[in-house]
């Protein structure tokens, strides 16, 4: 029960969401009747799941980048207060993004616990917010011209012609809400990724569903609910007044936002870019809404610029600022209030230790300072703290200072057969990493690279070989990170069955 | 799916069905003006009927796609300008059958000498009309053509009001009663009102058509 609790203000902004983000996607097909809404709200709500499922851990890792919160009281507070930003921003009528409520939700955590933001994560995703719009408004006119292309030269009758549009809706329509699953779950359960205690689920041997999956199953029920409980009255406005578009242009711009939301999400395009060297898109969790609004505003630059409100885009470029800074602060306070009045954990206790086994880390990570030895034996309470204080006693850059951080985090971790029978049994690994890891049941690490390091050199497949592509790298990041996760010895995540 | 496939086929053979019908009317029409021209008059009472027949035709198509496209929701976007094309192409029709009956009722004494004359009007009207259904099909396949076709309706509009005016200036000019003359004149002008009519829907179809290709 007091996991629902936790969980409940990301499920209020996946109702949101879904309720809001589901006439981007229908919208105009609803508005124009070319969909009935009950046909729409069930293919919505059905692609939105299995997108939020299949595809949504690409934009979760990135924010998991910029912070990762790690107490289920800071993620119930972040979620809360994007979700209240973006409630109390729409009925002022002021133009939000549930995804800039979350990030700046996210550094309002980090700012009130002293973790650090990650800058270069945080430029990524402020970059993709500018790029979204501006690529779906290209992809519109790309389309657009395509579209009018074939149908002059296919000769199509009118009934034909309106027919192909109808059932494109509907396909477009379901590739739109898969996307808008697997970009927008991030927002949504994003935050609660760290800190979910599910364990994996084996379906019949099968497959397994993991605890992110099984999280994102309930954040994608928890949109899907806002489809179908009142999303029908905001396509209604969306498809009658916010955008004249004919059905052919209305396709064009669900087109057009899909792709650029399953770009922007899509770990697969990914890998495929990077085995072909060519560079990748940041997986960033990014606004339907402006996606939506960048394609109307490309097809009425194609047209001359008649009717395009540039009023609506100074909004939005307004709505990138105000929309992380009003979250930010909401979440600042809000977390103050939780701790001290209400005395719930928001982050793990924490803290950063300079020691011989960390400097002797350090070494062997070829990152060398005279002035490191000087300070062996500190400790530091805060990310932030141990970073200024490295920058000053050190000449070590910032990447250096942040792996000696990585390095020097003070955590507890227990092997336990327990949980290996419970986390990896299920063929997720493969028999020498097992295997690897069996050997090491009873063993306790202070620090989550011990136990890496442990792995190492238990089984040479727990190391990344040489000439590994990035997509491997990758793959090996994320089981390390599960890793860490299944063993850290957790004293603020509430148990199951609480 | 199949459903909608079968939906789709059977109104798109309807409303081809209807402009067949629209067009074999006004080929009927010109004919049985020539048939009366020429004293045929059993050929004329049998295209008179068969104008009918075919108005009647037109009329339950119309109605018919009518009712399928709204209790279908299909062209959700054009299908008010769809539903005006067909109930202004109806007059046409309408006219020329109202046209044919006058002439069956009341009968009008055609001078000899004007009978090439009339003849020619009533080809032109069925000329402006054919050309009319001509760019009517093109709004359906391909409104960038339309106007291709328009420019035929508005040229032998044109035509019908020269050919009309010659007519009723030689009836005036004959040496005939005032009464005659100007039953004469009215029939000549009901003739020329179908290309009159062709024309209101070449006018509304050139709007039609910009509204697609926008």
């Amino acid at each position: 029960m007091l996991l629902l609790f936790f969980l409940s203000s990301g499920l209020f902004l996946g109702w949101s969401l879904g309720a809001n983000d589901a006439a981007n996607v229908f919208g105009s097909a609803v508005g124009t009747r070319m969909i009935r809404f009950g046909r729409a709200a069930v293919i919505c709500s059905v692609f939105v799941v299995i997108g939020a499922v299949v595809g949504g851990a690409g934009t979760s890792h990135t924010l998991g980048k910029l912070g990762a919160i790690d107490a289920i009281g800071g993620a119930f507070m972040a979620a809360l207060a994007a979700g209240l930003t973006v409630t109390v921003m729409t009925k002022l009528g002021l133009p939000v993004s549930t995804s800039q409520a979350i990030v700046g939700a996210i550094v309002g955590w980090n700012l009130f616990t002293g973790s650090l933001t990650d800058t270069a994560s945080l430029t990524r995703i402020v970059g993709t917010w500018v790029l979204c719009p501006i690529l779906s408004g290209i992809s519109a006119v790309i389309f657009h011209k395509c579209f009018t292309s074939v149908f002059r030269r296919l000769h199509l009758h009118l009934l034909w012609e309106d027919m192909f549009t109808r059932w494109s809706l509907v396909a477009v329509g379901a590739f739109a809400s898969y996307s808008l699953g697997a970009n927008n779950i991030a927002n949504v359960m994003g935050v609660f990724v760290p800190v979910a205690p599910f364990a994996s689920v084996d379906v019949g041997g099968l497959f397994t569903i993991t605890g992110t999956q099984q999280l994102f199953l309930i954040g994608g029920l928890a949109i899907a609910f806002g489809v179908v409980t009142y999303s029908r009255k905001v396509m209604a406005t969306v498809g009658g007044s916010l955008m004249r578009l004919t059905p052919q242009m209305a396709l064009v711009v669900v087109l057009s936002q899909s792709v650029v939301l399953f770009v922007f999400s899509s770990q697969s395009l990914e890998a495929w870019l990077m085995a072909r060297g060519l560079p990748t898109v940041p997986l960033v969790p990014v606004s339907s809404s402006q996606a939506v609004i960048g394609a109307v505003v490309g097809l009425g630059l194609m047209k001359g610029g008649r009717g395009v409100r540039y009023r609506m885009l100074c909004e939005i470029a307004a709505g990138w600022v105000t929309t992380p800074i009003i979250s930010g602060a909401v979440a600042f306070v809000a977390l103050f209030f939780l701790q001290n009045t209400f005395g719930v954990p928001i982050a793990r206790d924490l803290d950063y230790v300079l020691d011989a086994d960390v400097l002797a880390r350090v070494e062997r990570l070829d990152i060398r300072d005279s002035q490191l030895a000087d300070l062996e034996g500190r400790t530091w309470p805060t990310q932030i703290g141990m970073m200024r204080s490295l920058g000053r006693r050190t000449a070590l850059d910032t990447a250096d200072r942040r792996r000696v951080l990585d390095a020097a985090e003070l955590d507890h971790f227990v092997v336990s057969l327990e949980v290996i029978e419970r986390e990896f049994s299920s063929g997720i690994l493969s028999y020498g990493k097992l295997e690897a890891l069996n050997q090491l049941a009873g063993q306790e690490y202070r620090h989550g690279w011990q136990l890496l390091e442990a792995l190492a050199q238990n089984s040479d497949e727990w190391s990344l070989h040489e000439g590994a592509d990035d997509h491997a790298a990758a793959r090996m990041n994320t089981l390390q990170t599960t890793v860490l996760s299944a063993f850290r010895a957790d004293s603020t995540t509430p148990a199951m069955n609480d | 799916m199949p459903f909608l496939f079968h939906q789709t086929k059977f109104l798109t053979a309807q409303i081809d069905d209807y402009l067949d019908t629209l067009s074999e009317g006004m080929i009927v029409f010109s004919c049985a003006v020539a048939d009366y021209v020429h004293g045929e008059d059993q050929r004329f009472q049998e295209r008179v009927k068969s104008e009918g027949a075919l108005e009647h035709k037109c009329d339950d198509l119309r109605r018919m796609i009518e009712r399928h496209l709204y209790s279908h929701s299909l062209i959700p976007e054009s299908r008010g300008d769809v539903l005006g094309l067909l109930e202004n192409l109806d007059d046409v029709i309408n006219t020329a059958k109202a046209s044919l009956l006058s002439m069956d009722i009341e009968r009008p004494a055609i001078l000899p000498e004007n009978k090439e004359v009339w003849i020619e009007l009533a080809t032109t009207a069925s000329n402006t009309a054919e050309s009319v259904v001509l760019a009517a099909r093109a709004f359906f396949r391909d409104p960038h053509s339309v106007s291709d076709h328009l420019h035929k309706v508005y040229f032998h509009e044109k035509e019908g009001d020269h050919v009309a005016e010659a007519l009723k200036r030689r009836i005036f000019a004959a040496d005939i009663e005032l009464a005659r003359k100007m039953h004469l004149c009215d029939c000549a002008r009901r003739i020329d009102n179908v290309s009159d009519a062709a024309e209101d829907v070449a006018d509304r179809l050139s709007i039609y058509a910009i509204k697609r290709t926008v």
